[in-house]
């Protein structure tokens, strides 16, 4: 289970999350949508400790992130995260982008890690890529990478950054399928986007941000049918 | 028969060796200072990287001065005056080290650019994974950044070869040094400088070509 409490964040002056009180229960799939500087991202950013917060507290499994005692790189390995930019290593090839992590940071052998890349490549559909580099590869399909890379450190959650959003709209539906084929799976999944179709669809629940407040979360059917927020309902009044 | 005194002699099949021996002391002296002078270049362009105010009030001013001061300005003040604080050096010891000082403070900048052009969400993406910042480093800084700034780090390592021949100024006979030996002599400055020249040329030369190999390879 994710705990966020009272927590805040600041970008030297600037304020970006403004008290986050949140908690994702295992196995849930959790949508975060809301405008372009709402702190959407930057709440993913403070989740798995890539940015440090200045109050507040958050907690993945009971195990406070940003204590100075926890092993973050232990802690991160639960923690699977996608990007906007996909990120992929372009000096390895898809096999290599997803055996890499296992082997260095898990210390499996060779073999066992590379049996991981090719069972994660296969699942997210690239089992006929595995000797090609990334360039040799389309957006959606170097996302689809980023996403078996996570997943081959056999994360418990996965946190997606706008997983869709650089995208070439012809493979955005590519890389939606497999996040949807993740939730089917059980997967406990954190998913800021812009992809109202797949907020409604795939969470349980919707959360909506609004200059660092979240504003309003419920299941999809309330944040897409009757919003209690006049923020919330202009913000989907303006995507549709 | 008189005997007569010939300060001249031509140019012999044993000046050639000579000269191959010589282009041989080049080639150790640079494979020498290119490689510890990117060693220690490529911890200096780390610092620069990460030190900031740190690095910009130590390291940076330091190999500003060894990348500003002409080599042969470097060398004559090195050897002629380490002595007096207790190393003495031969030339060849001199030059490596003048050279490796040189080579580290070009290598320095080549190193942080490298560093510079790993995207900052790539680092953050490797480390999301649960790399530490070492590994992150070894595994993907080095390298991606490594590739995109190895045509400039050819270019310095090929540099510091050909500036080699100013070590010359310390006596040790290098290639540079041998052809001047050997003009001395023979009084044929044109014959021995182009062998000289071509010399440094198969030096350069299949470095330049396996370093092209290398980026189309990598271009793939």
């Amino acid at each position: 289970m994710i705990e966020i409490r009272d927590l805040h964040k600041y970008f030297g002056a600037l304020h970006v999350l403004k008290g986050i009180d949140l908690d994702v229960q295992k196995g849930e799939v959790l949508s975060i949508i809301g405008a372009s500087g709402s702190g959407k991202s930057t709440l993913l950013y403070c989740i798995n400790g890539l940015e440090p917060i200045q109050q507040g507290k958050v907690a993945v499994d009971e195990t406070n992130v940003h204590a100075k005692s926890t092993d973050i790189n232990k802690l991160r390995q639960k923690l699977g995260m996608v990007f906007q930019q996909w990120n992929s290593f372009p000096h390895l090839t898809a096999l290599e982008n997803v055996a890499l992590a296992p082997r260095i940071v898990k210390g499996k052998p060779r073999a066992e890690a590379r049996d991981i890349a090719v069972k994660q490549l296969t699942h997210v559909g690239l089992g006929d890529k595995l000797d090609v580099y990334p360039s040799a590869l389309s957006g959606g399909q170097q996302q689809r990478l980023a996403i078996a890379r996570a997943l081959a450190m056999e994360p418990e959650y996965m946190l997606f950054d706008e997983a869709t959003s650089a995208l070439d709209p012809e493979l955005v539906g590519e890389v939606l399928d497999t996040m949807r084929l993740l939730a089917e799976e059980g997967m406990t999944m954190i998913c800021v986007t812009h992809e109202m179709g797949f907020a409604r669809d795939v969470s349980d629940r919707v959360a909506f941000f609004h200059q660092g407040v979240m504003e309003e979360i419920g299941p999809p059917e309330q944040i897409f049918g009757q919003a209690k927020s006049e923020h919330t309902r202009k913000f989907l009044a303006n995507v549709r | 028969m008189e005997p007569t005194l010939t300060f001249f002699s031509g140019f012999g099949i044993n000046d050639f060796w000579f000269l191959g021996e010589a282009a041989m002391r080049t080639m150790w002296i640079s494979i020498l200072s290119i490689t510890l002078g990117t060693l220690f270049g490529v911890l200096f362009g780390w610092i620069l990287y990460e030190g900031k105010l740190t690095a910009a009030l130590t390291v940076a001013p330091v190999l500003d001065v060894f990348r500003s001061v002409p080599l042969i300005i470097q060398l004559v003040l090195f050897y002629n005056f380490a002595p007096i604080v207790g190393l003495n050096l031969d030339a060849f010891a001199s030059g490596v080290a003048i050279l490796t000082i040189y080579a580290a403070a070009l290598v320095a900048n080549v190193a942080r650019g490298g560093i510079e052009a790993v995207d900052r969400s790539m680092r953050r993406a490797s480390r999301s994974l649960g790399m530490t910042y070492w590994q992150d480093l070894r595994y993907v800084v080095l390298p991606i950044g490594g590739r995109a700034v190895f045509p400039a780090w050819v270019g310095v390592a090929l540099g510091v070869m050909k500036d080699s021949a100013l070590v010359s100024v310390l006596g040790y006979v290098e290639l540079l040094k041998a052809s001047q030996i050997l003009i001395t002599r023979t009084q044929e400055p044109f014959l021995i400088l182009s062998i000289a020249g071509a010399f440094y040329f198969a030096l350069s030369f299949p470095i330049s070509r396996y370093a092209a190999s290398l980026e189309k390879r990598w271009a793939q």
